[in-house]
């Protein structure tokens, strides 16, 4: 009876730790709407979301131009690291000899694994100097943040997207090899198109990083509250304004950067909703191995 | 007739070696990122440097008090988070039945790794330095990274427990134990190696975490004493000397401590997930 009473104590306390996960997320949405709220009420919900100007000490608390540049960055490093991580995903997936990829695989590791903050120093030092040479202007700019942030999501889709294409069956590549198509044709007309659903999950994941990361960001795009004109131009993403700011705000401006914040997680939300939708389930590729 | 400049035979041939150059640039790419800072920064790190206090804000001395910062964050979120992730692991693979409930655990899992970092700092800041009373010290740092440790652990660790083979269970339980007998006398120890890669890995992820600690630790210059005191973590270090022109040179060497750490992890989690395989091959 003891045995019985102790089995049903581990089960019940397990149970607790698998949904503590839950507890934790409406907890962090429970405080940050909190704190956020009083933006909400005295400012105003389409005010603080479509307005154009940030100004805490006037009073002014429009994070449009925010929303903008976190989009604006992340599209950009999109174009940029969608086409080489794709390929890259080809090329571990179908056509790397093993050699080759047990060199990758580290790669996209230790790729994955560098402190974002170590991103943006190498950003700071030698990505804006280098944008400052060539194309003039600061260097702090829209450009560099999103180089920065394509080589931060390369080995999220990489490893993603290249899981997706292994999970196809053997059958469907080989049918085609064994109708005389060429290795290129086989990846275009098959692999490919049967990893769809895998690789807009891997862009999505790879989006939402970007959308995310605060303090790479923060040391290269310069910071300006405005809608960048050109790529050259500084802008400010969402999660850089609460990391500048939230060191000496007060009163309503420190709401606002919670309502900042509250932005930042509805957005993310829409992300990981849009790529359950798609469903797919990815393996935990870790160690050069998937577990 | 289709008009073709390309035959398929060339085609082939010229994305034969696209494939392979996007190949090359991702190496290359990481080599110049980890060459550079590991260069410049190599230089600045001599046994002073690490075992010395910071003067004059950063500009000059060592980074000791940042080392032993970032040992205590990371440890806190190990010591919390391990037993919370491999809890859920467990409990997912081998408890849950219902599929509701698995389904909406994972997605909260999901979601716990995709909240941004910074969201995370301020959840800290309001809730367990605030509203908890643990003021800005490394405990609440510490926490703070522990919940964002936590998805990493579990991922990996409910994958290698659902990866030991049924007939161990069917052994156990034929013997005559009960199911949690079995859990912790066959399963737990068939799993152990794939569970300590995903707290390796968990807990590399809080080591490398500055926006979540921000406004938690207190970003202290001085030596913590015990884990209620304040700290400043290496990668926030990195972020305050780099961002606001203290010191670059410290800043390089803070750069490459960090990479050499990473390097370390990655070399460290491989080793274990051949060995891992090659025991569940080995079978």
């Amino acid at each position: 009876m003891n045995k019985k009473l102790g089995e049903y104590l581990i089960e019940k306390g397990l149970f607790i730790t698998a949904i503590f996960s839950i507890i934790i997320i409406l907890l962090i949405f429970a405080f940050v709407f909190r704190e956020g709220l009083p933006i909400f009420q005295d400012f105003g919900v389409l005010n603080f979301i479509f307005g154009m100007e940030w100004a805490p000490s006037d009073g002014q608390f429009g994070v449009f131009t925010m929303i903008i540049g976190s989009l604006c960055i992340t599209l950009l490093a999109l174009i940029m690291a969608v086409p080489l991580s794709l390929l890259c995903a080809i090329f571990m997936a179908e056509i790397a000899p093993s050699g080759m990829r047990k060199i990758l695989k580290p790669v996209i590791e230790t790729l994955a694994g560098i402190p974002s903050v170590v991103y943006g120093f190498f950003g700071l030092i030698v990505m804006v100097p280098l944008i400052r040479v060539q194309f003039g202007g600061t260097g702090f700019s829209m450009l560099s943040a999103s180089i920065i942030l394509t080589v931060m999501i390369l080995p999220t889709i990489i490893s993603v997207s290249e899981d997706a294409m292994r999970s196809i069956p053997h059958e469907y590549k080989e049918a085609s090899l064994a109708l005389g198509a060429t290795q290129w044709q086989t990846i275009k007309n098959v692999i490919f198109p049967a990893s769809v659903p895998g690789i807009i999950t891997a862009i999505i994941l790879g989006m939402g990083r970007a959308i995310g990361e605060t303090l790479a960001v923060i040391m290269v795009a310069g910071n300006v509250t405005q809608i960048p004109q050109s790529i050259m131009d500084p802008v400010r993403a969402l999660t850089s304004n609460i990391a500048l700011e939230m060191g000496y705000a007060t009163g309503l401006h420190y709401n606002a950067l919670f309502g900042t914040a509250v932005v930042l997680f509805i957005m993310i939300m829409v992300l990981l909703v849009i790529a359950n939708y798609y469903h797919y389930k990815k393996k935990v590729v870790i160690g050069g191995g998937y577990l | 007739m289709p008009f073709k400049i390309i035959s398929p035979k060339n085609a082939q041939r010229i994305m034969k070696s696209v494939f392979w150059a996007s190949g090359i640039i991702t190496v290359i790419i990481l080599i110049i990122i980890i060459g550079y800072i590991l260069l410049k920064g190599i230089p600045a790190i001599n046994l002073e440097f690490l075992l010395a206090n910071p003067s004059d804000s950063g500009r000059s001395g060592g980074i000791a008090p940042m080392i032993v910062s970032s040992l205590y964050v990371t440890l806190v979120a190990g010591i919390v988070a391990t037993p919370l992730g491999v809890g859920a692991a467990i409990y997912l693979s081998e408890y849950a039945s219902e599929n509701r409930i698995v389904k909406f655990i994972r997605f909260g899992t999901e979601t716990l790794a995709s909240i941004p970092s910074i969201v995370f700092g301020l959840f800290g800041l309001s809730f367990f330095v605030i509203f908890l009373g643990m003021g800005w010290s490394l405990l609440s740092g510490g926490l703070v990274l522990a919940l964002m440790a936590l998805p990493t652990i579990f991922q990996v660790a409910e994958v290698s427990i659902e990866a030991v083979p049924r007939s161990y269970r069917e052994g156990s339980l034929a013997l005559g134990s009960t199911k949690w007998e079995t859990i912790y006398r066959v399963v737990l120890p068939a799993a152990i190696p794939g569970i300590t890669t995903g707290i390796i890995l968990g807990m590399a992820r809080a080591i490398s975490e500055a926006a979540a600690i921000l406004f938690v630790v207190g970003s202290a210059l001085s030596m913590p004493i015990s884990i209620f005191d304040p700290g400043r973590p290496l990668p926030l270090h990195l972020f305050v000397l780099a961002s606001e022109g203290i010191s670059m040179d410290n800043a390089y060497g803070t750069a490459a401590v960090l990479v050499i750490l990473l390097l370390i992890i990655t070399v460290l989690t491989n080793t274990l997930v051949e060995k891992y395989q090659k025991k569940m091959m080995g079978r």
